[in-house]
């Protein structure tokens, strides 16, 4: 079907989601690591809009967008779904899935805003242990889905103590879980890297988000 | 697919509740539209959507599904038959899903809001990135009649409420945006020659009016 190749970096939550997405279904790629400060070629080409990363390419069709890429690869290798059958189950998923990916970034910030930062993110920690986890293992139920991947590496980022210290047991229970399962095991980041590396980025461009 | 309960909780000058009304007029399915005064947020809506608290809110035979990129995705997997929104082919989706979620940020986003809201520098500023971002929706129209094709599809439907925001845009910003991008106004015309676009979009006259009396409530010059 053409092979598949992923240009990420080391750095960013968002090229792991993909990375997960892909070694979940077990597909074989080229993972290009791209230098950020020194964009390649490669990069500007196919990615002129936003000129970010992660760039996937199936055949060498480029897709930008990690979720559009997640949904992607979804659909084209449907085994070990990764996204519920029922289409009001879908909805509801990739409901969770923006509203994480709305309220994220928050939690980088910096400075003064950063209590009301955490205030905000505890909040919706405690949403989304309540209305989007429940009592299941995994957002996805007795599998990995896409929210999982997302949440992941989400805004609470190295705050498991956050977790702990805030009684959010059922999700602490969940990131143990995710954290076991060998694909995710074998490939997390450097939290400290990556949290330095995002925060950077809130303050090169706080309204983008 | 006969006596299916659909309820839409709307409020006439959102977009999103357009993208919603346009989506579900194109499937040909009939619907209860309840309009919400967002002062004054009625028992439905904030049971239906305790979250967010906001509208657009499609109800399907009772179960909620909020966010408009996600209600125009289930509508079209509910009722596939009809005017199919999203291409079948995957990375063709994938374009489409890209077009749609850069329409999002670049265009509904906070940045493009400063078009009408602000004045002066941040003003100048802000109609530059958006007629520079309705630029690069000209391009990926190319010459096609819409984003979708021969069809309205699912970028087509995402955007084009839009339109009928234009008008504020341009009397606010004092700038032709037809001057700037004639393919796209070209391309939103005959999207409003469809009745699924032409009666899900209020006049624009109507949504200047609405953004002047916005801009009065929140004392913005």
């Amino acid at each position: 079907m053409g092979e598949v190749k992923l240009v990420g970096t080391w750095v960013s939550p968002y090229t792991y989601r993909i990375k997960w997405a892909l070694k979940l279904k077990g597909i074989a790629f080229d993972y290009i690591e791209e230098d950020l400060c020194n964009k390649s070629a490669l990069l500007l080409q196919y990615n002129p809009i936003h000129k970010k990363v992660p760039v996937f390419f199936h055949g060498g069709k480029p897709i930008c967008e990690s979720m559009v890429i997640i949904e992607y690869i979804e659909e084209t290798w449907p085994h070990n779904p990764l996204l519920p059958t029922d289409p009001y189950e879908r909805a509801m998923l990739r409901f969770w899935i923006k509203y994480a990916e709305d309220k994220g970034p928050s939690m980088w910030m910096v400075g003064e805003g950063q209590h009301k930062a955490e205030q905000n993110s505890l909040e919706m920690l405690k949403i989304i242990e309540e209305k989007a986890l429940g009592d299941k293992k995994f957002f996805g139920g007795d599998n990995i889905s896409m929210l999982d991947i997302v949440l992941g590496l989400g805004h609470w980022l190295g705050g498991e103590k956050l977790l702990e210290a805030h009684k959010l047991r059922r999700l602490h229970v969940w990131l143990k879980n995710f954290k076991q399962v060998p694909v995710i095991k074998e490939d997390l980041p450097d939290l400290d890297a990556m949290l330095a590396y995002l925060r950077r980025q809130r303050e090169m461009s706080p309204a983008t988000h | 697919m006969a006596d299916e309960d659909v309820v839409l909780l709307d409020f006439w000058p959102s977009p999103f509740g357009m993208r919603v009304r346009i989506a579900l007029a194109e499937k040909e399915i009939k619907y209860e539209y309840k309009e919400e005064d967002l002062r004054n947020k009625s028992d439905l809506l904030l049971k239906m959507n305790p979250i967010h608290k906001k509208i657009p809110v499609l109800i399907h035979n009772g179960k909620p599904v909020c966010e408009s990129l996600v209600q125009v995705q289930y509508i079209d997997e509910i009722w596939p038959h009809k005017s199919p929104l999203l291409p079948t082919d995957p990375y063709q989706r994938a374009i489409a899903r890209f077009w749609g979620d850069f329409v999002d940020k670049k265009i509904y986003g906070l940045e493009s809001r400063k078009v009408w809201s602000t004045k002066g520098e941040e003003q100048e500023a802000a109609k530059k990135e958006f007629i520079e971002c309705l630029k690069l929706l000209e391009g990926e129209l190319g010459n096609k009649a819409y984003f979708g094709g021969e069809n309205l599809g699912y970028v087509d439907v995402v955007l084009v409420p839009f339109y009928s925001w234009f008008y504020a845009y341009e009397k606010c910003g004092n700038f032709s945006i037809e001057t700037e991008c004639p393919k796209l106004i070209a391309w939103a015309k005959r999207c409003m020659e469809k009745d699924s676009v032409s009666k899900s979009l209020p006049d624009q006259d109507k949504i200047y009016d609405f953004a002047l009396h916005v801009k009065k409530v929140f004392g913005i010059e």
